[in-house]
């Protein structure tokens, strides 16, 4: 290891007490809710009384946990081991029913059903760039108060930049607080002043403009629901206010996620550095998706070497052996071309490969060897170009502690599989790599 | 070009719009997500909301690129139809225009893809299609068919008037043939089972598909009986995984076929001059690391061929792009484009129209001549509005005016 960092202690994290709220954020696609769930998972056994709030899981690790039903609130999953006194509760956010709460609990039930069905309230609720991390906090906000869990731990929703689930809340706040919506409201809110007379000439002017471009039944769609929502801006920010509070608490830790590629590690950083800026605890950094080698003595260059000189061997010895006869050089060749073409990759069936025994079918020993030499070079490539990439993060954050997650070799989609990256977690992987 | 976040559609879509000058074609290259990833990927400033070259091929064709602004599209079409100036830049001003496209993602969404048709459509002065190609890089698939499906979304806001017609004009071009959306992927479960999704949805809103792209493509380095060999839950890999890899243990027993095996491997990497091939010996001891690390290989393989099986029966023609180990640079892009030249994507691209000996009239009155009068490389033959429709039996035809 060329340059190193602290290494980020999951299980003291985890069997602290004084740890209530999780957080797993990252850039899109790097592990953030494959995290989440593994650290619900090992938690809960190791007896924390605990609850996964998993934004958009993929769907058979969503079944493995038990969340099929959307109904926006905790279930316990089935399978955990309670021996240390701990569970698990689970629950998928449900964007717009959160949101369908939120008005609910906090306006009469008459206004309520005015926004509920107005057409700018059911676009808002469902499409604004920020709705969802709003509502994740949201949420949090809710379980937190619900007092039920003694840990709670918060997937992030897919987005391009880690630092969304930070700034999304306030761009629907400033939003929801624009000139505009203020504007739209101004004639009920202010008294009969100077200002007032060029904001309704303002006004009048505009709602001209608007309702030739919209049509009229569509401006006044706008303005009941501005009329509407008023009532609750107040509370939005409120409650956002505190949640953002809530984050910044020192039972809180932030789990940065990154995969080992330059894109995914520059958002780290930039997430770090905006975690710092805002006095929000840091716990560290999990390296996701790591490749690491078994046999890391032999470099990639000597392994290239030794493999051509097996298949220059075993060329010269004219093939095959071992009753291969219906594998022939050229054959064997052509499949070790890049596997470019779909159909001939279509042609197995998914676990064709399976169905055969050793022995009636054996590739040469040499060929095997040489195959196993130029998977171990690319390997040994890959390693190489991981550990660079760390290595520019760590010299510029040596303080931030990491873990290593190895790459499981295919997805992660049940609690086995949980289970499997929770120990990586821990820095069982340590040992082995 | 849609698919999941982060699965390579700038990539995907900036590599079609090369392959597609590389043929000869004039291309406009669009993004509408206001992320400057085209600019990123070719490594040039921001772009404005203008039109601007940014890679010549060989053929003599072009890529130009825009990325278009959803306000200042809204701007150009309220001065276009309204004439309204100053108060147009008011009401951005106040916040008005960002409002209206937030609270109404119908509204933008009409607007981003109306200029995408726009572009299109736009003729030259004798009456050749500016554009042979339009490439978008479009919203993820998640978003994708609300976004394309602009009539759909905007019928609730408007039944009558500019927005709903411009919407009806954008919707004929994007369900025509003239069409194709493609769909980039991964090899893994979750692209894949939106991109299924996505495709089903598409069909349902009976919009045209278009390809599959598999990006990120690995090799797959061992042969099928290989791969048969060391995935095989009783073969050497699988053992050799079960000991964690890292250490030679005694389960190379040398009698069990397994062992059997294993030690000829170890023979074989001994004769290419990695070591001694006795048991504790230097070839000996790579011998199971490299077992599990191949039965890992396998066991990905079968994966992706799993998700390759679901690809194929979509029935969509699959291309492929290869992982480019260092990632993406101008050069990676351009080695992308050869490839997907040669896979014949650029192949479902239908040909230029014919020149319609017509000046074309601007169907949407608010053409290249209107985009804040800045489009200096392309703004011919637009922006005229004479209305001669109906000689030329192409898209222009139909459009409401
Ligand atoms: N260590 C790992 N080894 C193998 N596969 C992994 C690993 N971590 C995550 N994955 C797989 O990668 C995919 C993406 O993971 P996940 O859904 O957790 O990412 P995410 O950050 O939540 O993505 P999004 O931004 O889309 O929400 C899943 O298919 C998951 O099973
Ligand atoms: N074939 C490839 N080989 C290696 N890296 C690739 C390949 N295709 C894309 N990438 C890299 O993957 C990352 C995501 O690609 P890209 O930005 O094109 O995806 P996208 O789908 O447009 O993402 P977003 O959803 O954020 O817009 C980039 O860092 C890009 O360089
Ligand atoms: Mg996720
Ligand atoms: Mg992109």
């Amino acid at each position: 290891m060329s340059l190193d960092s602290p290494l980020l202690e999951i299980d003291p994290l985890l069997d602290d007490l004084r740890t209530r709220i999780i957080v797993c954020c990252g850039s899109g696609g790097v592990g953030k809710t494959t995290t989440a769930a593994a650290l619900g998972v090992r938690a809960a056994e190791r007896g924390r009384t605990a609850v996964v709030l998993t934004i958009d899981p993929a769907r058979r690790l969503a079944q493995s946990m038990g969340l099929t039903e959307l109904d926006n609130t905790p279930r316990e999953v089935d399978g955990i081991d309670g021996s240390a006194g701990g569970s698990l509760h689970a629950m998928m956010l449900d964007m717009k029913r959160t949101f369908d709460e939120v008005v609910v609990n906090h306006s009469d039930p008459e206004r309520a059903r005015a926004i509920l069905e107005n057409p700018f309230y059911q676009s808002l609720s469902a499409g604004f760039a920020g709705t969802q991390e709003y509502m994740a906090m949201e949420k949090l906000g809710q379980l937190r108060a619900q007092d039920a869990w003694d840990l709670i731990i918060v997937d992030t929703p897919p987005s391009r930049s880690a630092l969304d689930f930070l700034d999304a809340p306030k761009r629907l706040g400033s939003f929801l607080d624009g000139k505009f919506i203020k504007l739209l409201m101004a004639p009920a809110k202010v008294g009969g002043r100077a200002g007032v007379k060029f904001l309704n000439m303002g006004m009048s002017m505009m709602t001209g403009t608007l309702s030739k471009v919209m049509g009229a039944s569509l401006l006044r769609d706008v303005q009941t629901f501005v009329a509407a929502m008023d009532t609750m801006f107040g509370g939005f920010r409120t409650r956002a206010d505190a949640t953002y509070r809530l984050l910044q608490a020192p039972g809180t830790a932030f789990l940065v996620v990154a995969a080992p590629e330059r894109d995914a590690l520059r958002e780290a950083a930039y997430f770090v550095e905006r975690l710092a800026a805002e006095d929000m605890p840091l716990a560290g950094l999990v390296l996701n998706r790591v490749h690491s080698s078994g046999a890391a003595q032999l470099t990639a260059e000597r392994a290239l070497a030794a493999a051509e000189a097996l298949e220059d061997f075993a060329e010269a010895n004219g093939g095959p052996e071992q009753g291969g006869a219906d594998r022939g050089g050229e054959n064997l060749a052509a499949a070790r071309i890049v596997d470019h073409r779909p159909g001939k990759a279509d042609a197995g069936t998914p676990d064709g490969t399976q169905d055969r025994t050793e022995g009636d079918r054996q590739a040469p020993s040499e060929r095997l060897a040489a195959g196993l030499l130029r998977l171990h070079a690319e390997r040994m490539q890959v390693v190489a170009r991981e550990r660079r990439t760390r290595d520019r993060f760590v010299s510029v954050h040596p303080e931030v502690p990491m873990v290593d997650v190895t790459a499981l070799p295919g997805d992660v989609h049940d609690l086995e599989g949980l289970r499997e990256i929770g120990l990586r977690l821990a820095g069982a992987e340590e040992v082995a790599a | 070009m849609t698919g999941k976040g982060g699965t390579g559609k700038t990539t995907a879509a900036a590599a079609l719009a090369l392959a597609l000058a590389a043929e000869g074609r004039r291309v406009l290259l669009a993004e509408v997500e206001e992320r400057q990833g085209i600019a990123q990927l070719f490594e040039t400033e921001a772009l404005p909301y203008e039109e601007r070259k940014i890679a010549s091929a060989p053929g003599g064709g072009e890529v130009h690129a825009l990325a278009i602004d959803a306000e200042l599209a809204m701007l150009d079409y309220l001065d276009m139809f309204y004439k309204l100036g100053r108060a147009g830049r008011a009401l951005r001003k106040l916040g008005a225009i960002d409002f209206a496209t937030t609270v109404a993602p119908g509204l933008r969404d009409v607007l981003l893809t109306g200029k995408v048709c726009e572009a299109v459509r736009r003729k030259d002065k004798a009456g050749w299609p500016v554009y042979d190609a339009v490439v978008l890089d479009a919203p993820p698939t998640g978003r994708i068919t609300r976004f394309l499906n602009v009539n759909d979304e905007v019928a609730g806001l408007a039944r009558v008037g500019p927005i709903y017609n411009q919407a009806q004009s954008v919707m004929r071009v994007l369900k025509s043939p003239q069409t194709a959306i493609h769909l980039v992927t991964l090899l893994e479960e979750m692209p894949v089972q939106e991109t299924m999704d996505g495709v089903a949805e598409l069909r349902a809103a009976g919009l045209p598909v278009g390809a599959v792209i598999v990006n990120m493509v690995r090799p797959v380095l061992l042969a099928d009986v290989e791969l048969a060999e060391v995935v095989s839950p009783d073969g050497p890999g699988a053992e050799a995984a079960g000991t964690g890899g890292g250490t030679a243990t005694g389960s190379g027993s040398g009698r069990s076929v397994n062992g059997k095996r294993r030690a000829a491997v170890a023979k074989a990497l001994s004769q290419a001059g990695l070591g001694g091939a006795r048991r504790g010996g230097v070839a000996e001891r790579l011998v199971d690391p490299l077992f599990a690390q191949a039965h890992e290989h396998a066991q990905r393989v079968v994966l992706e061929r799993e998700q390759r099986a679901e690809i194929a029966a979509l029935g969509l023609p699959v291309r492929e792009l290869e992982l480019l180990g260092d990632g993406v640079d101008l050069g990676g892009l351009y080695r992308l484009a050869e490839s997907l030249r040669k896979q014949a994507v650029a192949g479902t691209v239908p040909d230029p129209g014919a020149p319609t000996g017509t000046v074309s009239d601007d169907p949407e009155g608010w053409g290249s001549g209107s985009i804040a009068g800045t489009d200096t490389s392309t703004g011919t033959g637009t922006g005229t509005g004479t209305g001669t429709n109906g000689t030329d039996g192409t898209e222009t035809n139909e459009v409401d005016e």
